[in-house]
């Protein structure tokens, strides 16, 4: 494969599949159940008692 | 016993191969460097064949409780110390390289210390010995937490934490004698690459390590910051870092990149060094220590995955940037610029749900000193990450560049955003590693925050003067057609400028030297400092009471 041959599979198939696999990984986070996961990821930290 | 045995013998012969490079080393610095190796490994011999006793030893000497069905923070507590230590040292190599640019004098005419030589030493020493040794210890402290599992591999975290100080005396010392690859923020040369290259490997092991055996089915998000900053740091150092060796016993080496590829790698590096070290790392610890410290969660979980997969995927491309209107092609620095540009909004996103995790606790700000520190340490995430892709902007680049307006934007940077949210965190770990109530004092916290963001103040604006009047004067045209300014002149124009900067670097490590002070008066277990509290009840007796119906007389 040589330069010009990446160049154009970056800018083309590469960029369309970073995009996508972006977007994805955001639109992810608006799954449907999402929030309750995340509030539980959120406060998973106050779980230890170390600061009483 | 055979393993120890074993471990033991293998320090002693790398520690003889060392002695045996630098007999036979092509140049002095090279031989110094190998001295400096074999003496770590002497030191690695005694501590392996000491093993029995060297716990107990180190509790002795650093006051740590000894209880082995805690957290593993034995390398943290060090990590804190080193920090501190190193930061001291960074600070003041700053000030001194600052204040040489007002006084020549200061170069001292001996080629070890001069202005070439000491500034790598002062970046380094604040970027990866100061920074590195506080992403260390509070990725072990963070990962551990957010777990609920015990340090995996603890012989290779110790030599994480004990590679990682050979790496910095061998970087630093290099520097001294004049031993550089050249490369800003990667001067060190092959073999200590090689070096660094290990100890990384283990630390990602570590890390990793740890990750596997949590308790905690989901891995809290600080870890993700910190692994893609570990990850791509490694990535980053070995392909900017490919060189051939001039001799296997000499310093020198060559890049195997060369004209504007070894420029863009460099860049590539040197910006994703910005973005995944000190960024990704420090929010790692922004995601963890300020939901902490505020007691409350992070404002929103789901704006923090996003701010994480747009910094993943914007970061990478924005290196060409450095390069505008260089021999890089047109299209790359447009795309360096377009990317830059993009990447202020995933870096506002954070610093908003950093400051907003505040949100119903502002108060907070007024009566928490170490509170005061984590926002100021947003504000000027947010400040930087705002002038960084306005300054990319190629029109912006081309009065900014190559002057101190770039040196101002690293220092807010730096000395805002890293820098406090470092000391806030030092802060929040002291107490806790070492078993104090709290801090020596708080009022104490208080005037280090003043101390630095004043100084900050003074340096950022000294170095905005200081940039955009260099940059005038270079483009400044008379109807000749010749350049009006030479470069002396605007050497002499900005003379003020610098020496307000020294003073902004004075403040900020009059500060430090107050957390040094009060971070080792907390370790010591001195009595907590008889001082006003940072708020006191507002009570006023007098008004206090119900009203009682007068008579009318």
């Amino acid at each position: 494969m040589d330069y010009d041959s990446l160049r154009h599979f970056a800018d083309s198939w590469g960029l369309l599949g970073m995009v996508i696999l972006f977007l994805g990984l955001v639109g992810w986070t608006f799954r449907k159940g999402a929030a309750r996961h995340h509030d539980q990821a959120a406060n998973m930290i106050f779980k230890d008692n170390e600061d009483e | 016993m055979d393993r120890l045995v074993f471990r033991a013998g293998g320090w002693l012969l790398l520690g003889l191969l060392a002695l045996l490079a630098a007999a036979a080393a092509a140049d002095s610095g090279f031989a110094i460097h190998m001295v400096i190796a074999a003496l770590a490994c002497m030191i690695a011999v005694w501590v392996t064949a000491s093993k029995a006793d060297y716990g107990a030893m180190a509790r002795g000497i650093l006051k740590t409780p000894a209880d082995e069905s805690r957290y593993d923070d034995d390398p943290i507590r060090w990590g804190v110390i080193a920090t501190v230590f190193w930061g001291m040292a960074g600070f003041l190599a700053g000030l001194f390289i600052a204040l040489q640019l007002v006084f020549p004098v200061l170069n001292l005419n001996l080629e070890y210390t001069t202005f070439g030589r000491l500034r790598p030493l002062h970046t380094s020493a604040v970027i990866f010995a100061f920074g590195g040794n506080a992403l260390i210890a509070t990725s072990f402290y963070i990962v551990q937490r957010t777990c609920r599992a015990r340090l995996a591999f603890p012989g290779l975290a110790r030599f994480v934490f004990w590679g990682y100080q050979l790496f910095i005396v061998l970087a630093a010392t290099g520097y001294l004698l004049g031993i550089t690859g050249g490369k800003e923020y990667a001067e060190p040369e092959w073999y200590v690459d090689l070096w660094l290259t290990i100890v990384w490997v283990a630390y990602l092991a570590v890390f990793v390590g740890t990750i596997v055996k949590r308790k905690e089915p989901h891995i809290y998000v600080a870890n993700w910051f910190f692994l893609s900053f570990i990850i791509t740091i490694a990535m980053l150092h070995i392909v900017n870092n490919l060189a051939v060796p001039a001799s296997f016993l000499g310093s020198k080496s060559y890049s195997a990149f060369a004209g504007v590829q070894d420029a863009l790698t460099q860049w590539w590096y040197g910006h994703n060094a910005v973005g995944f070290f000190l960024t990704a790392g420090f929010l790692a610890m922004m995601y963890y220590f300020v939901p902490k410290q505020a007691e409350r969660p992070v404002y929103s979980y789901r704006l923090s995955i996003i701010h994480f997969w747009s910094l993943i995927f914007l970061y990478i491309w924005a290196g060409p940037h450095h390069l505008h209107y260089t021999a890089l092609p047109d299209w790359a620095q447009t795309l360096g610029m377009v990317f830059s540009v993009m990447l202020w909004m995933p870096s506002w996103g954070g610093m908003i749900n950093g400051l907003m995790t505040l949100n119903g606790a502002w108060d907070k700000i007024r009566t928490d000193p170490i509170i005061r520190m984590m926002v100021l340490s947003l504000a000027f995430y947010g400040m930087s990450t705002f002038e960084g892709p306005m300054m990319s902007i190629k029109a912006v680049n081309s009065l900014s560049h190559y002057t101190d307006w770039t040196i101002g934007h690293v220092h807010s940077g730096a000395l805002g955003w890293n820098g406090m949210i470092t000391f806030a965190a030092l802060y929040y770990l002291v107490p806790r590693l070492w078993g104090r109530k709290r801090l020596y004092s708080l009022r104490m916290v208080n005037w280090h925050f003043w101390f630095a963001t004043l100084g900050i103040v003074f340096y950022a604006a000294s170095m905005w003067v200081a940039g955009i009047t260099q940059g005038l004067m270079w483009r400044e045209y008379g109807t000749d057609g010749y350049l009006v300014n030479s470069f002396v002149d605007t050497v002499v124009a900005l003379q003020p400028m610098y020496l307000v900067r020294a003073l902004g670097g004075a403040l900020y490590l009059a500060g430090a030297v107050i957390m040094v002070i009060n971070i080792w008066k907390t370790i010591a277990g001195s009595p907590l400092r008889e001082e006003k509290p940072m708020t006191e009840t507002p009570h006023n007796e007098e008004a206090d009471r119900p009203i009682v119906a007068v008579p009318a007389e």
